[in-house]
């Protein structure tokens, strides 16, 4: 195991109330970037990292402008995978893929900006949600212990008729 | 593409003083709405359509819990998110980056391999 170098930081910033930014440098050029992230079978080798107990199921990417991709996560905790899927709304090899999150309705659209500069690659990842709720069930989604999360499960039980 | 970490772990601490704050929907609703910038008692009773006395019992329990804290200015009441709600955004945050970090560091490899393939066909070429 290597020390994370500075470059290699990732910073996560509430840009706006609806916007969260997660940006993060890689040592290549941004063809190969784009490419680990626009290649079902790379995208699949790092999209669900191990640590986290996932494993994608299947993968289908049409990744150009108006092709669409769908998504199928397994994890011990849930009964059947989750299915995440959405269009592609704009891409442009090695700058940028920007796509929809249709599985929950509207949801956030999301743009990944590709910027290299002396061999590295800047990866700028922008979700723009429709409101603000969109955004904060989205940071207590990822939250382990999360409040909401647990309240919404009491409120789901409390609502079950006895 | 995004709500990947659904675990739930109760946490009997956090739930003891905030389930009843948080258990209604009005008070959610100031919660997000006071997240985008500060209000006073009236305009809050006003956006929520109800009397100035109910909205004062919401934020009373709100204030109780940390999630929201007032100060009077003149007969003004102003509203603002507390340190308990900054504290969740920061815990919310920090778990969202574990993920990206996570993800990056899968992507580190990914990219290191295409790296040297490129590399062999270079020399191949």
């Amino acid at each position: 195991m290597t020390a994370t170098p500075e470059a290699a930081k990732v910073t996560v910033e509430r840009a706006s109330e609806r916007e969260l930014l997660v940006t993060r440098s890689f040592d290549a050029p941004a063809a190969l970037v784009f490419e680990a992230w626009s290649r079902p079978e790379l995208f699949r080798q790092w999209w669900t990292p191990k640590s986290l107990g996932m494993t994608i199921v299947s993968c289908e990417m049409d990744v150009r402008t108006g092709g669409s991709y769908r998504l199928e996560i397994g994890h011990p905790a849930f009964d059947s995978p989750m299915a995440f899927f959405g269009r592609y709304l704009d891409v442009v090899p090695g700058e940028r893929i920007v796509w929809t999150n249709d599985e929950n309705g509207e949801g956030a659209i999301t743009t990944v900006t590709f910027a290299e500069a002396e061999g590295r690659t800047t990866v700028v990842i922008s979700n723009l949600f429709p409101n603000v709720e969109g955004l904060e069930e989205e940071l207590a989604s990822g939250a382990c212990d999360s409040m909401e999360e647990t309240l919404g499960q009491l409120e789901a039980l409390l609502a079950e008729p006895n | 593409m995004q709500k990947l970490n659904h675990m739930v772990h109760y946490n009997a601490a956090h739930l003891d003083s905030s389930f009843s704050a948080l258990s209604d929907t009005t008070r959610r609703g100031v919660i997000l709405r006071l997240a985008q910038a500060d209000a006073s008692i009236t305009d809050l009773a006003q956006q929520f359509g109800m009397t100035l006395t109910g909205m004062k019992k919401h934020i009373g329990v709100l204030e109780q819990a940390g999630f929201v804290a007032t100060e009077k200015v003149g007969r003004v009441r102003t509203c603002r998110l507390g340190a308990r709600r900054l504290e969740q955004e920061a815990a919310w945050i920090a778990q969202y980056r574990q993920l990206w970090e996570a993800r990056f560091d899968a992507l580190d490899d990914v990219v290191e391999q295409l790296k040297l393939k490129e590399k062999a066909n270079d020399r191949d070429a």
